[in-house]
């Protein structure tokens, strides 16, 4: 008889595959994300805010764990690739693209300026990593759809990435789309909805219900994801789960807190469409250098 | 410039709309990134032989044309050479939002092919006759517009286009219209071409109006009027050459086409004549208002887009010279 000694772990690596030091990493670069935002905007003095703070941890999540991308080559075949719909929250995108070393941090500063390549919606060709031009409702789930057909003719392994918002969702065209995605199985393709239930003139479900809205995702044929859109452990095991549906696209019905991470913004439509002024930036970047009060901050 | 034999007595008649069919197959022989979409109208845009030999470059899209125009943009995004076909009147029509935006502003590579153009498509009536589709693409920065006279110019247009990596969108017509041109009649996109010459008056024309300008020309001609007539296929980049040079040459202009009269191909050439050689100018084309159900030949002498419509033009505009 002889004794089988267990195996240890070299190190604590969690059922996911995602060490603690990773997703504190990834955590880190959504708070510095947030931070970038509420630095543009203010200084641009006009742009959206709820939208750009309550999605940092699912672009943080997407950028630096679970999308190939290589932000010194932007062009690279083998990508996967990111379209954001819901164009007006572009902060976020910028702040991402400029944390993950697609072009200098310095640039994010000239947000909304003239010559600026950071325009007020995004243009592609003007900034690397920017997949589509977008601002009118809808265009980039169409463009998106587009790409991930590309490469289901190609037999290519990559995926397509897209975010829209919710309040976007009153748009006909983003219901052609589901259509076509769902119609031509396209497994390659993520879906991510910024559900955070509010849009210019209101919440969503007064301006124009969506619900039951995972009912409706479910019968376009989708495989369809509820998740929080904060904890990065839950984003990333979402995210890994719709990699392993192989027979037909999945969508994260993602539920977010507009305005995240800056307490007088959260779950507020007034701050859909405006950005902070100097003394509410800097009240906002105090609660985000002091984590939400958690750690003491210099900068306070 | 060589044309078709017997042109102005016993002239071949097919539809535009078949040269796009056979230029984009062929293009798509050349070209393996070439994908197809359309809208269910997939016989009737002509699209369908392209299908039924590269089914798996096919998309069918059912009856979406904002979708379709951000697809395209997404395929072209990714190295296909999309060409997207629709009724004009969808498409542009219906999603010109999406064709700004995704298509021109971002420089895609997609081709629009706008069929049924013009008041010729008869019978469906005013909402399916499209005579405002040159005008809306035409503002827009980045897009290629294209009206081709016929089959062949149809066909070399669809092919041609393939190899320059900018947004197009090409307008034709469902009908029999005479070919004017041959197989091997040069070509160039962005190139207007003189087919008969002339000293006293020049009428500029594009798509079906071409033939009946040559038409109201040899007519004119036995009356002792010298008329000059240019193909203006292009309607953007226009070629300002040969409208200036014509300008110059034979001091007034006459433009002619299937179109609304603001917008379209005869604003187009006032715009660079105002600019660089003013000169007395009288439109054929719809006079600001929608169209109607009849027969092709009904409407078009009805709407005065004929070889006598064009001769009542040119005798007026030479009374201004």
């Amino acid at each position: 008889m002889y004794y089988i000694k267990p195996l240890t772990p070299l190190c604590e690596v969690n059922d996911l595959g995602v060490t603690d030091e990773q997703i504190n990493y990834i955590e880190d670069m959504a708070n510095h994300i947030r931070e970038d935002i509420i630095k543009m905007l203010v200084e641009a003095g006009s742009g959206h805010s709820a939208g750009a703070l309550g999605t940092a941890d699912i672009f943080a999540t997407l950028y630096f764990h679970i999308m190939k991308n290589d932000p010194k080559n932007p062009d690279w075949e083998e990508r996967d690739r990111f379209v954001l719909s819901n164009a007006h929250i572009c902060p976020v995108l910028y702040a991402t693209l400029a944390e993950a070393g697609y072009f200098p941090k310095e640039e994010l500063l000239t947000l909304r300026k003239l010559g600026s390549r950071l325009q007020g919606h995004p243009h592609r060709g003007t900034l690397p990593g920017l997949e589509a031009s977008g601002g009118p409702l809808a265009q980039g789930l169409s463009i998106a759809a587009g790409m991930a057909m590309a490469d289901k003719i190609d037999g290519k392994r990559n995926r397509v990435y897209c975010m829209i918002g919710d309040g976007e969702m009153d748009e006909g065209q983003i219901w052609e789309s589901l259509m076509f995605i769902g119609k031509n199985r396209l497994h390659n393709f993520t879906l991510i909805i910024d559900r955070n239930n509010i849009q210019i003139d209101g919440f969503t479900e007064e301006v124009m219900p969506l619900e039951p809205l995972k009912d409706k995702l479910t019968s376009f044929n989708f495989h369809v994801i509820e998740t929080g859109g904060h904890n990065i452990r839950t984003l990333i095991e979402s995210f890994k789960e719709a990699q392993d549906i192989f027979e037909k696209p999945t969508v994260l019905l993602a539920h977010t807190i507009p305005g995240k991470g800056v307490d007088f913004m959260e779950f507020k439509p007034e701050w859909h469409g405006k950005p902070p002024n100097k003394e509410e930036a800097r009240k906002a970047l105090a609660e985000l250098r002091s984590l939400g009060g958690k750690i003491t901050c210099e900068h306070e | 410039m060589k044309l078709a034999d017997n042109i102005l007595d016993t002239p071949e008649q097919i539809p535009q709309r078949n040269g796009y069919g056979d230029g984009v197959v062929e293009a798509g022989d050349a070209n393996e990134n070439i994908v197809v979409l359309c809208c269910d109208l997939t016989e009737s845009t002509r699209s369908a032989k392209f299908e039924a030999k590269y089914p798996e470059r096919f998309i069918e899209v059912g009856i979406a044309e904002q979708n379709m125009a951000g697809i395209s943009a997404g395929l072209a995004f990714s190295g296909k050479v999309p060409y997207m076909s629709s009724y004009a009147t969808f498409s542009p029509g219906r999603n010109w939002d999406q064709i700004r935006v995704s298509i021109c502003y971002s420089m895609a590579n997609v081709k629009i092919m706008g069929a049924h153009a013009g008041i010729s498509v008869g019978p469906d009536g005013a909402t399916h006759q499209a005579l405002e589709d040159i005008a809306i693409t035409r503002v827009l920065p980045n897009l290629n517009v294209i009206v081709p006279c016929d089959y062949w110019e149809t066909k070399k247009a669809a092919i041609q286009m393939a190899g320059i990596e900018e947004p197009f969108y090409m307008r034709f017509g469902r009908e029999n219209v005479p070919v004017v041109t041959t197989e091997d009649t040069p070509y160039k996109i962005g190139k207007a071409d003189t087919y008969r010459d002339g000293g006293d008056v020049t009428v500029i024309a594009c798509g079906s109006l071409v033939y009946e300008a040559l038409v109201a020309a040899e007519n004119l001609s036995s009356e002792g009027i010298d008329v000059r007539v240019i193909n203006s296929h292009t309607i953007k980049p226009i070629d300002e050459t040969a409208i200036v040079t014509a300008g110059k040459e034979t001091g007034a202009i006459v433009t002619a086409e299937e179109h609304q009269v603001h917008g379209g191909l005869g604003s187009a050439v006032a715009e660079v004549l105002s600019l660089h050689h003013p000169v007395p100018i009288e439109y054929v084309a719809i006079m600001d208002r929608f169209g109607e159900s009849g027969e092709p030949n009904q409407l078009m002498k009805k709407f005065g887009l004929s070889s006598e419509g064009i001769i009542k033009a040119v005798k007026k505009v030479l009374k201004r010279k």
